[in-house]
């Protein structure tokens, strides 16, 4: 929409904002440019130098760490987006059945759980039923952690959505299936990605859970980290760091440029 | 085939838990015929809507469309086509693809839906509005979209559900007649849910009234104001004053009706009644007239007037018409409307003005109390 009146910052905003961004994000800022730090300890500035992501680069088992947290980051946001939706829709569009509230309350205790509970039933879980622990259980683990996430945000979507649009699409030749699946996926499409987004960064950031559930050898990056960090920090981290910012910031700017660009071919069209 | 019966609901009723929505209710409605359901909310007139679209399921009973019973039949495989309350647009499809939407579920030939949707664009007056989404277009516009979209696949049976209730009154009045309009072009057989009666009198063929879950009258706008089935229907549909009393006798073709607080009215009798019956008297407000002096003595000695005294206690100035509120001297309060057929020089009667009220027994309706 063209035209649309911006209110003006007053000087009382201008600070505010100031101060809030401030304190989110300077302490990033400060991480970012110590990673380019030349020198071997973290706090004392020894000027620009690419050397940490050098090591990075050739240190053997971070890269192996970050891959796996990368895989498990994306299988179980993939599971918990699927299980996540499925459940979303049961809940909002299912036959009231008994018990229904009951099993919606059940659905969202991993959001309080504390970690630490999950991560030992989850360990338990594992050694009874004898699995070998490793990548498969932390993924596992994770899409537990990170499901009720992706329901919370696709079920207050689907919730908001108008029923009669359905109802439109089966009135207009749709099966019951053919009528959800284009008429109101369409309109959750983009919460269910912000679901599998969200679920991404929970697993990636995850130590407690992970630290549980896996095995020799298959460490994620958070355990890494935390490891190396007990002998002393290494400005190696830092570099991590920054390529694991630069890589969600590249996700969630790539997500809404995508937003604005499919509104704004709308916008065209309603000028055309 | 005009004037055959298009759809036959036959002992209809649905149930959600304890509470009757639709209670053993029948209709029969012609192929062509622009039919309005009209009730309080929560009457069933809703639920009736969506069995006949196949949203819900009637517990038992049938519905037969063009003598095939369509009651167990899912929404999408009925020859019957919904427009909806909120309209129901699909918001991330554009104007063409909106209305396109059934055409392409039904198979058709690209080149056919194209020419179908230039013909709906036309109908609906859309042109130029094709690329748009539902967002960008104002009210009136979507509520066109919807009509088009849901006339597209030329369904035997339009259902509308309060079409104009989100339009403002200005568009309300002149979307009625287009309405009207493109339903008599198409033949089309409409069936409107509507909570406004004037909705359903402009435009209906025949309107039926429902209150808990059935039909209470079924007939023509006319009749229904003049001739209504009962007291609630005469209370539910415009204005009325009701009064109530008991039968004194019967000469010829007249009631004497003995009244609580107006005194004797005499009231044309249609109906079979018994002296001494309780009864109730309807006569709608522009139907008596007001005056200072009222009618000729004579009328009144034949017993073909009614005359009945009292004082002004209140108006409504309305613009088109004045609305009196008037105190009987013998206790009744009852409301008289005036055309106001001049601008100036009106002959209005102001609060505490002596009148007479006075009406003819043909106005009077005499209905079961």
């Amino acid at each position: 929409m063209a035209g649309r009146a911006q209110p003006g910052l007053s000087r009382f905003n201008v600070t505010a904002l100031a101060l809030g961004l401030g304190f989110l994000y300077l302490p990033i800022v400060i991480l970012v440019i110590y990673s380019f730090n030349a020198s071997r300890l973290v706090t004392v500035w020894g000027g620009w130098s690419l050397r940490w992501y050098v090591e990075f680069f050739n240190d053997q088992a971070m890269l192996a760490a970050s891959w796996m947290s990368l895989r498990v980051a994306a299988a179980s946001a993939t599971a918990a987006t699927v299980l996540g939706t499925l459940a979303a829709i049961a809940l909002s569009r299912g036959a009231r059945f008994k018990g229904r509230t009951l099993f919606s309350g059940m659905l969202y205790a991993p959001l309080v759980m504390p970690e630490v509970i999950t991560g030992l039933s989850l360990l338990l879980l594992f050694v009874a039923i004898n699995v070998e622990r490793g990548f498969w259980t932390v993924t596992v683990a994770h899409t537990t952690l990170t499901m009720c996430f992706v329901t919370v945000v696709v079920q207050s979507r689907l919730n908001s959505l108008d029923r009669s649009l359905e109802e439109a699409a089966m009135d207009l030749g749709c099966s019951p299936v053919r009528a959800f699946l284009s008429a109101s996926l369409p309109l959750i499409a983009p919460s269910i990605a912000a679901g599998w987004m969200l679920a991404f960064t929970l697993s990636l950031d995850d130590l407690v859970i992970a630290s549980f559930t896996t095995g020799p050898g298959s460490a994620t990056l958070p355990i890494r980290i935390y490891s190396e960090i007990r002998l002393g920090v290494k400005p190696e981290v830092n570099a991590i760091c920054t390529l694991f910012i630069g890589l969600i910031t590249l996700l969630i700017v790539s997500a809404s440029l995508a937003s604005k660009i499919s509104s704004a071919r709308g916008d065209n069209a309603a000028r055309a | 085939m005009p004037g055959s019966t298009l759809l036959h609901i036959d002992g209809v009723e649905k149930r959600f838990g304890g509470f009757v929505a639709v209670d053993g209710l029948s209709l029969e409605v012609k192929a062509g015929e622009f039919f309005a359901l009209l009730g309080p909310s929560g009457c069933g007139k809703t639920t009736l809507l969506r069995m006949l679209a196949g949203f819900e399921t009637p517990d038992c009973g049938r519905i037969l469309l063009d003598g095939t019973d369509i009651a167990g039949v899912l929404p999408h495989r009925r020859p019957v086509n919904m427009m909806f309350q909120s309209y129901a647009l699909f918001p991330h499809l554009n104007v063409s693809d909106n209305i396109a939407f059934g055409l392409k579920r039904a198979g058709m030939a690209r080149d056919e839906i194209a020419t179908r949707v230039a013909e709906m664009i036309a109908l609906g007056r859309l042109e130029g509005l094709e690329r748009r989404k539902p967002n960008q277009l104002s009210g009136g516009q979507q509520q066109r979209v919807a009509l088009a979209r849901a006339l597209a696949l030329r369904p035997r049976l339009l259902l509308l559900d309060e079409p104009l209730g989100a339009l403002d009154k200005k568009l309300r009045d002149s979307t009625q007649r287009e309405l009207m309009d493109l339903q008599r072009r198409l033949g089309t057989s409409f069936i409107i849910v509507t909570h406004d009666q004037d909705e359903a009198m402009t435009m209906a063929d025949r309107i039926g009234v429902m209150n808990h879950g059935r039909l209470v009258q079924v007939a023509t706008p006319r009749q229904l104001y003049e001739q209504p089935a009962s007291r609630w229907v005469a209370e539910f549909v415009g204005d009325v004053n009701i009064f109530e009393g008991r039968i004194e006798r019967r000469e010829d073709q007249r009631l004497v009706i003995a009244c609580h607080n107006t005194g004797a009215i005499v009231a044309a009798a249609p109906r079979q009644s018994l002296a001494g019956e309780a009864v109730c008297v309807a006569i709608r407000p522009e139907k008596m007239k007001l005056s200072r002096q009222g009618p000729a003595e004579a009328a009144i000695q034949a017993g073909a007037i009614n005359r009945l005294e009292g004082t002004v206690s209140n108006l409504g100035y309305l613009g088109d018409i004045s609305s009196y509120g008037i105190a009987l001297d013998a206790g009744a309060t009852l409301r008289v409307s005036v055309t106001n057929t001049a601008r100036v020089d009106v002959d209005d009667f102001r609060p505490g003005e002596r009148v007479v009220v006075w009406f003819e027994p043909d106005d009077c309706v005499v209905l079961d109390p």
